[in-house]
């Protein structure tokens, strides 16, 4: 079975404006629509209180919130989670402050427990406080920074300075256009969702850096080739093994997605959405970014005989 | 033409068995057990089995298996109601000495753990439990060390003769103020001295009438008592958690000032929390017998070296300064019934030289009262104090006694508990809670499980389908990549998370990506006209660089992300930068190998089913 019988050669340099005016709309709707809309920032950064219990029969909701209100909670969002007996009480942080933040808890499961036939089961309880919010938002920024930097010196280690740039314009993309979709569609953004926002960066990355391999290889194998030739034909010649990679990728994501549980559900659709915007951008943005440049053969001789010592192992 | 040295097969198939053995275990399951620990971590008595089994026999409950390891004895259940009856059981046969608590052990057989054999550990989220991150309240600390000095320092100076005008905090330092140069002086020198004020930035400060001293905390000393601190709080949770009899608990500091505390299987947090944040503790003290205590109240002029409390009828009472012993001084608590009054009430045994003090006060103070004073301290530095007993010494006694004055047995039982535990350094606040039902674990597992089968499947049949016998090469690659995985995180002991399933899934994608390049490669290598083994050979090699790179860039990223994260996220980079590793090996090396034996050894092959 193959998807791309013969040798393909599509003209994707040729379309570049058009995927530079597609990736300018991309990232300048994602940051208005992060700007209006904010990202829908889970408990993990926002600090507060989850509780999720599992009622025998669906409960009304409206009792709920009374019994809620009843014992102080005024401020408590209730929503069903799934099923109809499962029950998703959110309680904002300022609610939560003073000495017994990790006791609302333990109040509202109580208050949950009232006038109910049947047992009310305890799912899960989440409590981040004030403190460790503003400390995760911190780390999670550094976090993407600290890995872009140490991309950028990989990549200019082993290729040159002009890729770096390249696959690093990508990431950003990425990075943005996922987060304006996950804004757009009000996705939780948790813990989960950084560690896939991280995963993106690694997934399009490796999309970037096969396509720069093949790059690199082409230029003294093409000589009469101008740099513009010469990255179309590698986007071609890895055409056929970026569509398998993100479909297989892809494949596993989708069962995540559809099979994992509500939990891992955040995870996988950024995962998702990151995935397709990586590959797309691994072919556009890097290599748009890389002609932009002005790469030429000149600039990868020297580093090409340590691609070369590593090509000739097993 | 295309053959591996035997070596190499030997290697791999090494490695695979290897893989396979420490795998192995995770196949096996768990049993409903209980573990029984001392309450006071000594080793377990050797008869202590036979009190256990009576008391099951009499109940009627059968156990599978039971071994003794070090300081603890295991019991396995055939199931979860037995365990649970047998809890209550074992708890009533042996008393408070010893903890009883609910486990789930591994059904390894024996001869695969001799051999290091186990399964992975599951992560809270998908056995359930409690995980509490808790902060050390160190403004409190600080606050508190300082009036240890300025206590520490009126006492010395009395103790020498030196009169002083006042000795009080004053911001984030002490002030002393004195009448002469050569009080001064010598206030310096005993400063200097003294074991007790050591830590203090000193220098002079002259008022309009006074010779003053100005001293504050050195930032050294500081750190030491922030280190100190929160060390003594990890020793105490660790007694606490052992206290409420909790298997396979976790504590461990977490930057500066930060403790993680994991309890799986843990349902009740209500519960849990109140022991583990408790600041409790006693202190033994002489009431002021010189002075009338209702004059005190009324005029407000309290002695100097006395306090004004009220007792537990609201009555005022003047209590003297000194301490006789405090909750640091007590190495054992037990709580029970006063046989005369049929009180609840905790009695204490104290260490050689809280009872030497002890002895000493009640020896010369036999007809006197002595009270006891119970301590709270809350997060935020507020501190409530209550005296809870006042009774007459009628003899002299030293190392064991008794309290009363409880208001019941579940109160006198969990203050012997915390007694036991000892007290907290400083204070300590939840900042994060995220406790797991096991319905919600129970969940969790099933999907986690799903997903990554149907993920797996999915991904072999489109690979055997797009690139058949080679496909399958892949398949058998990618189910090898699995189980090497497994048996990877098994024997590190890494957490297995729900994150970290996401992980493993994950990884599963990406790495058929290092057999996706080099297949493309080697049809690309046969578009150009190049002979079957030829191409072979060429899309293995010209594949292994971008692989190598593509590899690694991943494995930054995923490294980032271990510096960065906590728990969860530290879990899902583990399994992902394993996954890269596993899957260099089992992609490149693992397929060449069946490449090379289903098509090496031909002369001419002269198509390749790929």
């Amino acid at each position: 079975m193959k998807f791309l019988n013969k040798k393909t050669n599509i003209d994707f340099m040729g379309k570049r404006k058009i995927a530079f005016v597609l990736s300018a709309v991309l990232i300048v709707s994602s940051i208005v629509i992060l700007a209006t809309k904010d990202l829908n920032f889970g408990l993990d950064f926002t600090g507060g209180t989850l509780i999720e219990v599992s009622y025998a029969t669906a409960p009304e909701i409206s009792d709920v919130r009374e019994n809620l209100a009843n014992a102080g909670m005024t401020d408590a969002v209730v929503q069903t989670f799934g099923a109809a007996s499962d029950i998703v009480v959110r309680i904002p942080p300022k609610d939560v402050e003073g000495e017994n933040s990790a006791e609302i808890s333990t109040i509202v499961l109580g208050a949950l427990q009232q006038d109910v036939e049947g047992e009310v089961v305890m799912r899960r309880v989440e409590f981040v406080g004030p403190q460790v919010g503003d400390e995760l938002t911190e780390q999670g920024i550094l976090a993407v920074v600290y890995a872009l930097i140490g991309i950028f010196l990989y990549v200019m280690i082993r290729f040159q300075w002009r890729f770096s740039v390249g696959a690093v314009t990508a990431l950003v993309h990425d990075i943005i256009v996922t987060m304006g979709v996950l804004a757009l569609l009000q996705v939780e953004f948790d813990l989960t969702v950084v560690a896939a926002l991280l995963a993106v960066i690694g997934y399009s990355l490796n999309d970037t850096i096969v396509l720069f391999d093949r790059i690199r290889e082409n230029f003294p194998r093409l000589r009469k080739a101008t740099s513009l030739e010469v990255v179309n034909t590698s986007v071609n010649e890895t055409l056929s093994r970026t569509l398998m990679t993100s479909i297989t990728t892809l494949l596993v994501l989708s069962a995540l997605f559809i099979f994992g549980g509500e939990i891992i559900h955040a995870f996988a659709f950024t995962l998702i959405v990151g995935v397709l915007v990586g590959t797309y951008s691994s072919i556009y943005v890097a290599s748009t970014t890389l002609l932009e440049l002005g790469v030429s053969k000149f600039d990868l001789l020297a580093v090409e005989k340590e691609g070369a010592t590593l090509d000739s192992m097993p | 033409m295309n053959q591996y040295p035997a070596w190499k097969y030997l290697l791999i198939v090494l490695i695979l068995s290897l893989g396979v053995f420490y795998a192995l275990p995770n196949l096996f399951g768990e049993d409903p057990a209980l573990q029984v620990t001392s309450a006071r971590g000594f080793t377990i008595p050797l008869d202590l089995d036979a009190n256990i089994e009576d008391a099951l026999v009499v109940e009627n409950l059968a156990f599978k298996n039971k071994e003794r390891a070090g300081n603890r004895m295991l019991y396995r259940f055939n199931s979860t109601e037995d365990q649970l009856r047998a809890s209550d059981v074992i708890k009533q046969a042996l008393g408070e000495q010893y903890v009883v608590a609910l486990n789930l052990a591994h059904a390894t057989p024996t001869w695969l753990r001799s051999l290091g054999g186990k399964p992975m550990t599951m992560g809270l989220d998908l056995q359930g439990g409690v995980h509490f991150l808790m902060q050390v309240d160190m403004d409190t600390a600080r606050s508190q060390q300082l009036d240890r000095y300025v206590d520490d320092l009126r006492a010395s100076l009395r103790d020498e003769g030196i009169r002083y005008v006042s000795v009080r905090r004053e911001g984030n330092g002490l002030l002393a103020l004195l009448r002469s140069v050569e009080d001064r002086t010598s206030t310096l020198e005993l400063i200097r001295k003294d074991q007790s004020l050591q830590g203090l930035d000193v220098s002079e400060l002259d008022t309009e009438e006074y010779f003053g001293i100005s001293a504050t905390v050195l930032e050294a000393q500081l750190l030491e008592l922030q280190k100190t601190a929160l060390q003594q709080n990890i020793n105490t949770l660790r007694n606490r958690v052992n206290e409420i009899g909790v298997a396979e608990p976790v504590i461990q500091q977490q930057g500066a000032d930060r403790v993680v505390v994991q309890l799986p299987g843990v349902q009740d947090t209500v519960d849990a929390k109140k022991i583990i944040g408790a600041t409790a503790t006693l202190e033994y003290r002489a009431v002021d017998e010189a002075n009338d205590a209702f004059t005190a109240a009324q005029t407000a002029r309290i002695p100097p070296e006395s306090r004004l409390y009220n007792d537990e009828r609201g009555q005022p009472i003047l209590l003297k300064k000194r301490l006789i012993v405090a909750g640091d001084q007590l190495i054992g608590a037990n709580s029970g019934f006063d046989q005369q009054t049929g009180q609840p009430q905790v009695s204490v045994t104290l260490d050689g030289v809280g009872a030497k003090r002890m002895l000493d006060f009640t020896r010369d103070n036999v007809g006197n009262r002595m009270a006891v004073v119970y301590i709270e301290q809350k997060p935020g530095g507020r501190k409530t104090e209550e005296v809870i007993s006042v009774a007459v010494v009628r003899e002299p006694f030293g190392k064991r006694f008794q309290t009363t004055g409880l208001d019941s047995m579940a109160e006198a039982s969990q203050l012997a508990l915390l007694l036991r535990a000892g007290a907290l350094a400083a204070p300590m606040e939840i900042v994060e809670e995220r406790t797991v039902g096991p319905s919600l674990g129970a969940d969790n597992v099933e999907q986690g499980f799903k997903s990554v089968m149907i993920g797996f499947i999915l991904v072999l049949v489109f690979m055997a389908f797009y690139y058949r016998v080679f496909g399958l090469v892949a398949d058998m690659a990618l189910f090898a990549n699995l189980v090497l995985l497994v048996a990877l995180l098994s024997t590190l002991g890494a957490t297995l998370t729900m994150p970290g399933i996401a992980g493993i899934v994950l990884t599963v994608g990406m790495a058929v990506d290092a057999n996706v390049l080099i297949f493309e490669r080697i049809r690309e290598e046969l578009r150009n006209g190049n002979t079957p083994q030829a191409s072979i050979r060429a899309g293995y090699d010209k594949a292994f660089s971008t692989i190598a790179d593509a590899n690694i860039t991943t494995l930054i990223a995923a490294f980032v992300l271990f510096l960065f994260g906590t728990g969860p996220i530290k879990g899902f980079a583990v399994t992902l930068s394993l996954g890269i590793l596993t899957s260099m090996f089992t992609a490149i090396m693992g397929t060449r190998a069946v490449v090379n034996l289903i098509y090496g050894g031909q002369k001419r092959v002269r198509k390749l089913a790929i």
